[in-house]
């Protein structure tokens, strides 16, 4: 397998267009976590207001609902939830200037085509590894809906947190490609 | 009569949930090991690694395997002959929910009402607790910390009669290829057959407690609980999705009597945190 590439963010066009899938990528930086509450609220407030609670222009959004910190810990266990959950919220973000969210699992049509127009990327964390994951994780911070809990929206600092490319702005999807290399049966 | 005092089930639920959130079944890792030799594709055999370095992390560390510590799920069977002093079991298998989320650092996953305000209980109860009455004089207590990733991809169908054989594996395999990365393969596969509509989920979630390799006593459902296995792990959904070999560890298939106008399939999804533990007391 080819070395991991190392970025940091904020994110640029550059950088996502650099990006194809199946590439592995060790992220470091900030990064912001919101999954489905913290999306629906954030999303009808815009609606009403036309403001956000962070700046997204540029930014990473990992969909995550840590665990507390045990004492000695940066955070606690923090892996990926699956993304399908926030596709109804996902292209609106990329047209406001996000620039990649962090998942797992499959994305709908809806958010392939915003990549392609917005230039911005889907990244997959390894789902279920999220004692691993939350090493690479060295700076938590509440930045907003506090009363969410473990859905509040958290400024994150990643250190070579490892990702992969799942879908590309080129219409890449790594999980149909894989799957058909190995599928043997039909049904 | 024998009895049980209510502070001894809360100690030992408390500390039932803490191990089963830290500490997977020895057999599943076993059978994840195993996988490893088993995966064609390269990435998939890397996923399966970390898997495995994952659940040594978790469990040398004391720490939640998996940050969707899950729905607290408990089948609990009471032997008539005992008699539980000192508390309302309910109320004690709560209590001790919400002891071992605050002390064991896992994450709050209830929404209180599904629909309107969707607030987190903060604590993770109520507890789901199906209760049995049973001979003897023992509590068995069964706890699976359900994840939300894997139950979304669990499906329920009522088939026709019509259907038959074909049907139910059909119904199964399309269900594990839906489910695909979003339910974090490699999957154990639960499937409950006959019963009613609820009852062949209650079969589903069930049969994820039997033993990996442990096969159904019925030697057709034991072929078929095979035959499932080896189909599922055709469909190339692989570790984590990413494409390969290893689907599913093992398929476990609990049948119940039906009416004669149903054949209710149910297929529970578990990911490979496959949190499920027991205790008897």
């Amino acid at each position: 397998m080819a070395e991991p590439k190392k970025i940091w963010t904020p994110l640029t066009d550059e950088i996502v267009e650099d990006l194809r899938v199946g590439d592995r990528v060790l992220l470091s930086g900030v990064v912001y976590t919101a999954r489905d509450a913290a999306h629906k609220r954030m999303l009808e407030e815009y609606e009403k207001t036309g403001k956000l609670p962070f700046d997204v222009r540029g930014q990473v959004i990992y969909y995550v609902g840590p665990t507390p910190a045990k004492p000695g810990q940066v955070i606690g266990s923090a892996g990926p939830t699956t993304a399908y959950r926030m596709d109804k919220y996902t292209p609106k973000l990329h047209e406001l200037g996000l620039k990649a969210t962090i998942g797992k699992g499959w994305r709908g049509k809806e958010v392939k085509e915003a990549l392609k127009k917005y230039k911005a990327v889907y990244f997959a964390a390894y789902g279920g590894t999220a004692a691993l994951l939350s090493k690479h994780i060295v700076g938590v911070e509440i930045v907003a809906y506090e009363d969410l809990g473990p859905e509040a929206i958290r400024k994150l600092i990643f250190q070579d947190f490892p990702v992969v490319v799942a879908n590309d702005m080129y219409g890449g999807d790594i999980f149909e490609e894989g799957q058909k290399k190995y599928r043997k049966i039909a049904i | 009569m024998r009895e049980i005092h209510a502070d001894e089930i809360k100690e030992a639920v408390k500390k039932l949930v803490m191990d089963t959130e830290y500490f997977l079944p020895e057999d599943f890792v076993t059978a994840l090991k195993e996988s490893v030799h088993k995966e064609e594709s390269e990435v998939g055999r890397e996923i399966l690694q970390t898997i495995i370095k994952n659940a040594e992390v978790a469990a040398g560390e004391q720490v939640a395997y998996c940050q969707d510590t899950g729905y607290p799920v408990f089948f609990v069977d009471i032997g008539q002959d005992v008699r539980i002093v000192g508390g309302y079991i309910t109320d004690v298998i709560n209590e001790a929910v919400r002891e071992a989320t605050k002390e064991g650092y896992l994450r709050a996953s209830l929404a209180y009402d599904p629909i309107f305000s969707r607030q987190n209980t903060g604590d993770n109860t109520p507890a789901l607790v199906y209760y049995n009455i049973v001979p003897g004089d023992k509590i068995k207590i069964m706890f699976a910390a359900k994840g939300g990733g894997s139950e979304n991809q669990s499906k329920q169908a009522m088939l026709k009669p019509a259907d038959g054989l074909e049907g139910v594996r059909k119904f199964v395999l399309q269900t594990i290829a839906n489910a695909g990365p979003n339910a974090c393969p490699p999957f154990t596969v639960g499937v409950g057959i006959g019963g009613t509509f609820d009852y062949s989920a209650v079969l589903a979630k069930k049969a994820l407690f039997r033993k990996i390799g442990e096969r159904h006593p019925d030697p057709r459902i034991a072929e078929l609980e095979e035959k499932l296995l080896e189909d599922a792990n055709k469909l190339g959904v692989g570790p984590l999705g990413f494409g390969g070999t290893v689907t599913a560890v093992d398929v476990k298939i609990e049948v119940a009597p039906c009416h004669i106008a149903s054949l209710p399939v149910a297929v529970n999804i578990q990911c490979h945190a496959a949190r499920h533990k027991e205790i008897e007391l």
